[in-house]
């Protein structure tokens, strides 16, 4: 059994995170299918590793871990020397660096994410969108980027000049987004538009959708 | 030349950073930021915080949002004083706030901060409190503090049995919420209750609630 353990569907943006962070890593893992629609991830034993009942759920050896942006904090600290670096300079860009993945996590996570429930993930379960909560967030959504833009126009990625969990943790929603009507928005921005090309063209992220494809 | 923080006393991303300083015993100067003014629109305040937001924090020519990665900057970088916040020293401690940090952001922030805005501001702004957001929200923050009632019977503090980052990023709104009708949602709960007496007691904590009240706009 490998030391690291990755439970729940690749097709979720939070397991996304996790599972993007590991191949640019180049760690190795087991990833352990739970079966959603059974309900396995709000039953016991998933419980006791995501006590809010929500995947990923994590382990590497008897740590047991939860919260995307968790397990990608951990990893890139545990594993600093192999894979990508995810840094490129000394505490004062680190702190940069913490800076966009919090921005991330509080200003684009919650609309990004949104308009994936809307746009990506409701019409597959034949559920009907909602063109108000569509047209708020993707206003909301603009903004956040005009502040992006403005801020790839000085740095080649969001916290310095190389790619970061800061960039990563977004790979999974802007993934589904270009699906949608919600591209236009990234497309629109010359600067944002070359970032999201550069990070979606990563071979760890490359290793995301297939194994996606793969787990059906 | 010593940190620079801008925000306000009253506000709670402004407290999370102070109390973080003062656990850290580390001075800084609280430059206060006039909001009603407008003054976090003007461009001298979006060069330093393009999302025109408080706090920020300048410690000589770095600038920082976000209050979050301004604490965990100050928590880093002030690591061999005062209150061991991150426990670096052991990984696996290290891990499990991370770990705790994130359900603080994305589980509890979500659920109490409608609740703040809808009791405390909107009257601030001449708006009725919407009682269908301030429901929806109790019922949230209701199962995120079953979830903790279990964790601290466990466990004296989130993330194990030491005070952290973890717990210091819920006092501020929580300070706020004792103040509101629903404060049984942590006084019902014995080991909840427990955990936010021992944290709110902290020297740290009583210092920035001296200034958390919220003032009518004049």
């Amino acid at each position: 059994m490998a030391a690291i353990r990755v439970h729940g569907t690749p097709y979720s943006t939070a397991v996304a995170r996790v599972l993007t962070t590991l191949y640019e890593k180049e760690l190795e893992f087991e990833f352990v299918a739970i079966d959603m629609k059974a309900g396995e991830h709000k039953k016991e034993p998933f419980l006791s590793i995501n006590p809010f009942g929500q995947i990923p759920g994590f382990e590497d050896g008897d740590l047991k871990l939860f919260e995307s942006r968790a397990i990608t904090k951990y990893i890139a600290q545990e594993y600093a020397d192999k894979g990508t670096q995810f840094k490129c300079g000394d505490s004062k860009t680190a702190a940069i660096i913490g800076v966009w993945t919090e921005v991330e996590a509080h200003q684009f996570d919650p609309v990004a994410s949104k308009l994936t429930w809307e746009l990506a993930f409701k019409p597959r379960y034949g559920l009907a969108t909602d063109t108000a909560i569509v047209e708020e967030n993707e206003a909301k959504l603009a903004k956040v980027l005009d502040v992006y833009e403005s801020r790839l126009a000085q740095s080649k990625y969001l916290g310095c000049g190389c790619i970061t969990l800061a960039d990563l943790h977004h790979l999974p929603n802007i993934h589904y987004l270009l699906g949608t009507q919600a591209k236009k928005l990234f497309d629109s921005r010359p600067h944002v538009s070359a970032w999201v090309d550069a990070i979606t063209a990563r071979p760890a992220w490359s290793k995301v959708l297939a194994l996606q494809k793969q787990q059906g | 030349m010593g940190l620079k923080l801008y925000g306000l006393p009253m506000s709670t991303n402004t407290t999370r950073v102070m109390a973080c300083l003062h656990e850290k015993g580390v001075d800084f100067e609280l430059v206060p930021v006039d909001l009603f003014g407008g003054e976090n629109r003007q461009p001298s305040f979006l060069a330093k915080n393009p999302l025109g937001r408080i706090p920020v924090l300048e410690d000589g020519d770095l600038t920082l949002f976000e209050s979050r990665a301004i604490t965990a900057y100050v928590a880093e970088k002030f690591k061999e004083t005062g209150t061991d916040l991150l426990r670096l020293q052991n990984p696996k401690e290290a891990a499990l706030v991370k770990v705790w940090l994130e359900v603080e952001s994305h589980h509890f922030d979500p659920a109490i901060t409608p609740i703040m805005f809808e009791h405390f501001v909107a009257p601030i702004l001449g708006k009725t409190p919407d009682q269908a957001a301030i429901d929806a929200s109790l019922e949230k923050l209701g199962k995120v503090f079953d979830v903790y009632e279990s964790k601290l019977s466990c466990t004296k503090y989130l993330a194990g049995d030491f005070f952290s980052l973890a717990d210091l990023h819920h006092h501020a709104c929580t300070h706020y919420f004792m103040k509101t009708p629903w404060a049984s949602f942590v006084n019902d709960r014995p080991n909840v209750k427990a955990w936010w007496e021992g944290i709110s007691s902290r020297p740290a904590f009583m210092k920035v609630a001296e200034g958390m009240t919220f003032v009518e706009k004049k």
